[in-house]
């Protein structure tokens, strides 16, 4: 069990690693979501592993602490969880607030010897990627 | 409760009180606004003059209040002789300069504004001279560099204004920072911040193996401050200020608090040879190479900066000597330079003022026009010189008599020859001062027409003189005062008399060939300024300037490299460095023993496992296709889900499940808008190395995992079983964490939550208003979307559902405190509950129908969770103490109420606030991208589409 466990939270990180070092928005924001569940999961696992030991008592005094699972890395993880959703939110808002004004969802800020073209020369570029057609002509980015 | 003691916090604060003043009074007129700014200062003399008569006896106040007591920080304040004449000092210029100002500003100028920067100056040098504790004092420290940066930039249409103030405050705000280095080694070889404890530790400091570093730092401090060579070089650039600026900073009290340092320290740290030889050495080169420059200044004013450049070297070298006496002359020399040079600049002021220009080229013959201005300067300079019957003199002869009794370096003559070479130039600067100034005919090619100024302006400086004359004439008059300071600063009893005449003795025979030869240089002075003019020499501000230049091109040069916007580089970077320092730590370290053995794997978990690393692998090759990636991170999160439930942690479970749902939900809307695939962008190297570093990070954080849970080690938990029910009075310890033992912590995230909820509000208010909000309406999402947007049967579920979803989710944050549940669950779950209704029955529909605000229930949930807080403190325990008792209601048996429901109330208020608001947020975008809203639940009318079947519904 112990095993699979950390298999799983190797292949998390690994794969979300390897997704956050992409270069689109939405690519890094499947790779934190895989983080948020590997270091939730380790956090998790540091309280040990335990079956059917829920860390609800049964009576009014605890005499036998091992019929119990640690309950404290549950609370830690717990709020965890909620607070990773509203990162993941922030930066969902972020990547939509940067792929409408500018155009695309790049993460990496352009090299100061190429200056932004427009969204006119990227969509030439590529022009399956770029779904939203505009009308106008964005306006220039401040440097 | 009213005691002597605590009025020196009173005078500390009242200046930055003060402050205040100017900016509201300016209104009532400038008149109004200089006597007002007059009040304060007054105030802190009257006070300080309550107290002088013990400090001459001998008493000590003392005032502290605690502040950070850890750190050794404390508002501690005390007033002895040393600090008596420097506050006196302060506030005493500090009230002739307010009424200077009050007639030098032109109309123009924003008074209030200056009068304010005054006061945080004056309050700041106020309170370098009265703490106690050497923490605070590097805090007013800081605030006089700061300060004096905004009076310095005061004319901030100048260039060469901002450029002084810059320059000011980088030289003296760089060895601030050398300052606090060997002020926090001073207090950590006394063991103690308190200057009394430190100035008691003297033999201990200068025994210590740190006492050099130390000394060095504090001297780098007290050397940028008072323009010690070669720092001295900011100075005279600081004459951009006005003039009222330059007579206050130069004369009493900036460059003053660096020599006020010196001798604040002596006891802790004079005497030895190293202190000899850095302090003297200094001061005496400085002292010779001010005066030298300061005789070929053509500029009033960077005359007497030079000067005041020279006689702070005085002072240093002074001090520097290490003996009783000399600190004697150092005092008294501090009270004599403070009356002329204050005087002087208000006069160069004056000339400035009425002639329109500095250029002592340009001058001459004032006294005929200006003679009460030219007995004043003449008086004030006659001192400078150290003219007999004037009080120059006085300090100036004794300086001599210790400089010729000075050995350095086993030469004996050296330190006199060299002290007599400054008093000499010292003489030809004061004399050039007069001469080319006042004497000689009245010219008719002056920029204005000079005559003397109102009462107004000359009367502080007059008032400035009259202290040069009388302790000039009379000597005995500044001796209790004198004999007051110096006895705090050597910290000994000292007799002593001041005298004008010694007799014929070494001093005198310097004294009167510093005279002669000063007079012979001015005589001169035309051919030897040609030589000056013509001989190259290095330029300070071009240095500084260069050096400057350098520093800012190469930081630029660095953060260019480092921070050059490609973010998926600094990421690689930052996992490579976590894993190598994790690399590094486990070689380096030795493991603990396994204890405990492996638990045994069920088959139905082993498939678990499958899917779940399946599903990662298909995110990781999917995610260009993100719709896919999507579904595919939903089975994860339902895997990790069912792994929580499965090892004994259902309150995760159960969050983790809701919280997928909001999340999936979240990244729907958001790809609607958001382009449907990735393309390729990276080549196949960059994503090996990457899909290594990858697989390096995943191996070494699975090896972590695996080798933890192996092992047994102490932890706190079992303290919050066993009191979770005794203690928090529930039986779910996780919740009874959540809202009882760390309830403190999940205020603040709750409080996070909210933050990110209205973050994400503002950021989309922002973003429908500018640009994106104007390319959506104009946008084309395409049209492949269903035509049955809100579908009959979806509906009708969702709304029978609604009240069902609802009471579930009252029912799990009711039980919370005992069952699995509680607040945040009860928050994601109720909603979903309001989701599904938005899903299906449409934004709109849905919209009209809520009755209160998301803003409110985030701000509601904080607000109860932190009233409940405070209630505990009306039990008199501390924040967040929970309460609870055993109540019975007839229909319901015996049932629990406690404070932690109420808290967890206010989670559950945030939390539901908080998400809702994201996701209305996000589904407001839609709007804006022109899609149309259904104005019935139900917008595809089965009934039309028989009718009409090619008709796509109303508004759709």
């Amino acid at each position: 069990m112990e095993l699979l466990v950390a298999s799983a939270v190797g292949a998390l990180t690994a794969g979300g690693v390897y997704l956050i070092l992409r270069l689109r928005a939405f690519a890094v924001i499947l790779g934190l979501a895989l983080l948020s569940y590997a270091v939730n999961v380790f956090l998790f696992s540091t309280g040990r592993l335990a079956v059917n030991k829920p860390p609800v008592l049964d009576g009014y005094t605890v005499t036998d602490f091992a019929a119990y699972t640690d309950p404290l890395p549950q609370a830690l993880v717990l709020t965890a969880i909620v607070i990773s959703f509203g990162m993941t939110a922030v930066l969902v808002m972020f990547a939509l607030g940067a792929y409408l004004e500018v155009g695309d969802d790049k993460i990496d800020m352009q090299a100061p010897d190429q200056p932004d073209q427009g969204a006119t020369a990227r969509d030439a570029r590529d022009p399956e990627h770029e779904q939203i057609k505009f009308r106008f002509e964005p306006k220039e980015r401040d440097v | 409760m009213f005691s002597e003691n605590s009025l020196l916090a009173i005078i500390a604060i009242l200046p930055f009180l003060g402050a205040l003043v100017p900016g509201i009074m300016i209104r009532a007129g400038r008149n109004a606004c200089a006597s007002f700014t007059a009040i304060p200062t007054v105030l802190a003399l009257v006070l300080l003059g309550a107290l002088a008569p013990g400090v001459m006896d001998g008493t000590v106040y003392r005032y502290e209040i605690e502040w950070l007591p850890q750190l050794g920080l404390s508002a501690a304040f005390f007033l002895d002789g040393l600090g008596l004449l420097f506050a006196c000092m302060i506030l005493g210029v500090g009230l002739l300069i307010t009424l200077y100002a009050r007639y030098y500003l032109s109309s123009k100028d924003p008074m209030g504004q200056f009068y304010t920067y005054l006061l945080l100056f004056q309050g700041a040098m106020l309170g370098i001279v009265l703490s106690d504790n050497i923490l605070l004092l590097l805090i007013f420290w800081e605030l006089t560099s700061l300060s004096s940066f905004l009076l310095i930039g005061y004319w901030k249409h100048l260039p060469e204004g901002r450029q002084g103030a810059r320059m000011a405050l980088t030289v003296t705000g760089a060895g601030g920072l050398a300052m606090i280095g060997g002020m926090l080694i001073l207090g950590q070889i006394v063991g103690s911040y308190h200057l009394t404890d430190i100035l008691a530790a003297g033999d201990q400091i200068r025994a210590s193996e740190w006492y050099a570093p130390a000394l060095i730092l504090i001297l780098l401090g007290a050397f940028t401050k008072s323009a010690q060579f070669p720092f001295h070089f900011w100075l005279p650039h600081a004459m951009a200020a006005p003039t009222p600026v330059s007579a206050y900073l130069h004369s009493a009290t900036m460059v003053k608090a660096g020599v006020f340092l010196l001798a604040r320290m002596w006891p802790a740290l004079a005497g030895t040879d190293l202190w000899f030889y850095t302090v003297a050495s200094v001061g005496l080169v400085t002292m010779v190479l001010g005066a030298v420059i300061a005789l070929f200044k053509d500029d009033l004013k960077a005359l007497l900066a030079f000067s005041t450049v020279s006689h702070l070297g005085l002072l240093t070298m002074l001090l520097g000597f290490g003996t009783k006496e000399a600190a004697i002359a150092a005092v008294f020399h501090i009270i004599n330079h403070l009356t002329f040079k204050a005087a002087l600049f208000m006069t160069a002021g004056i000339i400035d003022h009425e002639t329109g220009t500095r250029d002592i080229k340009r001058l001459g013959g004032l006294a005929r026009l200006m003679p009460i201005t030219a007995v004043i300067g003449t008086v004030a300079a006659l001192s400078m010189a150290g003219f007999p019957l004037f009080n120059g003199f006085l300090s100036k002869e004794a300086m001599l008599h210790e400089a010729a009794h000075t050995t350095w370096y086993q030469n004996s003559w050296i330190v006199g020859t060299l002290a007599t070479l400054g008093a000499l130039f010292s003489v030809a600067y004061s004399l050039r001062f007069i001469f080319h100034v006042f004497a000689g005919p009245p010219r008719d090619d002056y920029p204005a027409k000079p005559h003397d100024p109102g009462f107004g302006m000359w009367a502080a400086p007059a008032f400035l003189c009259i202290f040069v004359i009388a302790i000039g004439v009379a000597p005995f008059l500044a001796t209790p005062v004198v004999k007051m300071a110096a006895e705090a600063v050597t910290g000994q009893d000292l007799t002593f008399y001041l005298k004008i005449w010694h007799g014929v003795n070494t001093a005198f025979l310097m004294s009167v060939a510093a005279i002669l030869g000063g007079a012979i240089l001015l005589v001169m002075h035309r051919h030897l300024d040609r030589i000056w003019v013509a001989a190259p020499r290095p330029e300070a501000k071009a240095i500084f300037d260069r050096l400057i230049a350098a520093s800012v091109g190469s930081m630029r040069g660095l953060t260019a490299t480092l921070h050059h916007g490609a973010i998926s580089r600094y990421l690689a970077i930052v996992v490579a460095v976590t894993v190598a320092l994790g690399a590094i730590a486990f070689t380096g370290g030795t493991m603990g023993p396994v204890t405990r053995d492996l638990t045994p794997v069920p088959p139905v978990v082993f498939v678990g496992w499958v899917l779940l690393m399946a599903a990662v692998a298909m995110v990781v090759i999917h995610h260009r296709v993100r719709f896919r990636a999507l579904v595919v991170i939903g089975v994860i999160g339902l895997m990790i889900s069912s792994g929580f439930v499965y090892l004994s942690a259902p309150d995760l479970a159960l969050t983790q499940i809701t919280v997928e749902t909001v999340t999936i939900l979240l990244l729907l809307l958001a790809l609607h808008f958001l382009p449907k695939q990735t393309p390729i962008e990276s080549g196949a190297g960059r994503r090996t190395s990457d899909a290594a570093l990858a697989i390096a990070t995943g191996v070494a954080v699975a090896a972590l995992a695996y080798s933890f849970m192996l092992r047994d080690f102490s932890t706190i938990s079992d303290f919050h079983l066993a009191n979770s029910k005794s203690g928090g009075g529930g039986t779910n310890v996780v919740n009874v964490i959540l809202v009882d033992f760390r309830g403190y912590d999940t205020y603040g995230e709750i409080i996070v939550l909210g933050i990110a909820g209205l973050c994400i509000y503002a950021l989309m208010e922002a973003l429908l208003n500018g640009p994106a909000g104007r390319k959506l309406r104009n946008a084309d999402f395409g049209a492949d979307r269903s035509r049955d947007r809100h579908p009959l049967m979806m509906v009708v579920a969702t709304r029978v559902m609604l009240p069902i979803a609802l009471m579930v989710a009252v029912y799990i944050f009711l039980r919370g405190h005992n069952q699995p549940g509680g607040g945040f669950v009860a928050g994601l779950i109720f909603s979903i509950a309001l989701l599904m209704q938005y899903m299906a029955s449409g934004f709109a529909w849905t919209t009209r129908r809520k009755r209160f605000e998301y803003h409110a229930l985030i701000g509601f949930g904080v607000l109860i969770a932190g009233l409940t807080g405070v209630g505990s403190w009306l039990a008199g325990r501390p924040f967040l103490t929970s309460n609870f008792g055993y109540f019975e209601f007839p229909p319901i048996e015996e049932f629990e109420l406690a404070t932690a429901l109420l808290f967890d109330l206010g989670v559950f208020l945030c939390v539901l606030g908080a998400v809702m608001l994201m996701l209305y947020s996000l589904s407001r975008l839609a709007r804006h991208a022109g899609e149309t809203v259904n104005q019935e639940p139900m917008e595809y009318d089965p009934s039309l589409a028989v009718r009409a079947p090619s008709s796509t519904g109303k508004g759709a």
